[in-house]
């Protein structure tokens, strides 16, 4: 990947220095390349496990009883 | 409670009723072109909700990404490239912001808003997806032999190409109603592209000891000479179940889908496909979805460090053997006896008893799946 590449694929935020250096501490050794890694890698779990949260039903009333109908034909229920 | 679909919402476009009439009259007048059988699964299973959150064919943004991170631009973990070839003839009949027609055959399978006309380079495709440029490899001569351009954007599905294991085959708004029915909370999907044998047998109910529900979800589609027909591993499995699952844990159902042999990428892959079906655990074993000598034993297994997001987890498991000294089914965790006590399940060393028309031993086979397998005439793909 170019320089270009990267610069248009990532963007900064800041965390305090204190911090980066404990994380240092604690990925060395353990396979993360980088601080980066780390934090992209625990952000990614935590925001999945927000998104979890949420979820609609992905079909109405006629839907469900058409697929239990379906489900029943089958002898799945 | 299922898995929540791969980026939240289940996907489904699937035209119905007047919407569906209306659009079969218009499509005549669109610019048209044509796909194999295996674009045209591919196509279904988007409009189905498999590839959730996918609404259509990968625009070149989501290529790259998937190519690059593992991820769609959206930053959802997405491991393989699903894309529409066009040959430059063909794509010269339409341009960026075109509604076209998607036929196979004399069907007009769906149609999709062009959003992205791109070219692409096969030998880094290749590399990345599969780790291998060697044309020898069956899913690299694949993107070999596609066109030389992708095109992008939504479809909506307007027919399915025929299917001779409707029967047996469930979209995952089904599976979805069906696990919330039997009331499970966890369910551990176990992809397949064999008939059962009791290595297979322990993996599933090792699983089951600690999950509610095993979904099994056997591949239909487009194998290698001498594996196992697609309608014996069915039966072999209905045999299995019948006879040594109880019914209540189990559901059996088919997804058609071409394999592509891309290991551990394609071991993410199949279980996003499992998470859209409601699994919240997903089974991988040794070498999935592997073939030849490309990657590693257990690289589909370490590939899930990578995805703390992914949303389903992974059940890793070893190879179940026979061990004459423990007297059962047992695995290296377990066993501490030399491999001269030990028997292995060998695809190879079954097929060899299948072919002379022998059942394998009862340690290796169930006698009842055995017996299924050898009232077929002709077991195997030729
Ligand atoms: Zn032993």
């Amino acid at each position: 990947m170019s320089d270009e590449d990267r610069k248009s694929k990532y963007t900064t935020i800041s965390i305090p220095r204190p911090l980066y250096s404990r994380i240092q501490k604690l990925i060395d050794g353990k396979g993360f390349k980088s601080v980066s890694d780390y934090v992209t890698y625990v952000l990614r779990e935590v925001v999945a496990m927000h998104e979890m949260e949420s979820q609609e039903e992905p079909f109405t009333k006629e839907d469900l009883e058409e697929i239990k109908k379906r489900l029943r034909a089958l002898g799945y229920i | 409670m299922v898995a929540r679909p791969h980026g939240g919402r289940l996907v489904n476009k699937v035209v119905k009723d007047s919407r569906r009439e209306r659009m079969l009259r218009e499509v005549e007048e669109l610019p048209r072109i044509h796909i194999d059988r295996n674009t045209a699964v591919d196509l279904e299973n988007i409009a189905h909700g498999i590839y959730s959150p996918l609404i259509g064919f990968m625009t070149r943004e989501d290529f790259e990404s998937v190519l690059d991170f593992m991820r769609l631009s959206n930053d959802l973990p997405w491991t393989m490239p699903i894309v529409l070839d066009v040959s430059r003839e063909d794509a010269e009949s339409f341009d960026e912001g075109d509604l076209i027609a998607i036929y196979a055959g004399e069907t007009p399978l769906a149609t999709m808003v062009v959003e992205d006309i791109y070219a692409y380079d096969k030998k880094e495709y290749a590399r990345k997806v599969f780790k291998t440029d060697d044309p020898r490899h069956p899913g690299v001569a694949k993107v070999y032999n596609k066109e030389d351009l992708l095109i992008g954007g939504p479809v909506e599905l307007l027919n399915q190409l025929p299917n001779e294991y409707e029967r047996y085959t469930l979209r995952p708004i089904e599976t979805r109603v069906l696990f919330r029915e039997r009331g499970w909370r966890t369910v551990v999907g176990f992809q397949t592209r064999n008939a059962p044998h009791i290595g297979h047998e322990y993996i599933q109910k090792t699983s089951l000891a600690f999950i509610d529900g095993l979904f099994i979800n056997p591949v239909i589609g487009r194998k290698k000479p001498g594996d196992f027909r697609d309608d014996v591993i069915l039966k072999a499995y209905e045999t299995l179940i019948a006879n040594y699952y109880p019914k209540k844990s189990v559901v059996l159902s088919i997804v058609r889908y071409e394999m592509k042999y891309a290991g551990p990428r394609e071991a993410i892959h199949h279980a996003i496909m499992r998470k859209n079906f409601g699994c919240t655990h997903f089974i991988v074993g040794r070498d999935h979805a592997g073939v030849g000598n490309y990657y590693g034993p257990y690289e589909a297994q370490e590939i899930f460090n990578e995805f703390p997001d992914l949303g389903i987890t992974p059940l890793f498991f070893r190879e179940f053997f026979y061990c004459r000294k423990c007297n059962g089914i047992v695995h290296e965790k377990i066993c501490p006896h030399k491999e001269d006590v030990r028997l292995r399940f060998s695809g190879t060393m079954i097929r060899r008893y299948i072919m002379e028309g022998k059942a394998p031993p009862k340690e290796v086979i169930r006698p009842e799946v055995a017996e299924t397998i050898l009232s077929f005439e002709k077991p195997f793909v030729e």
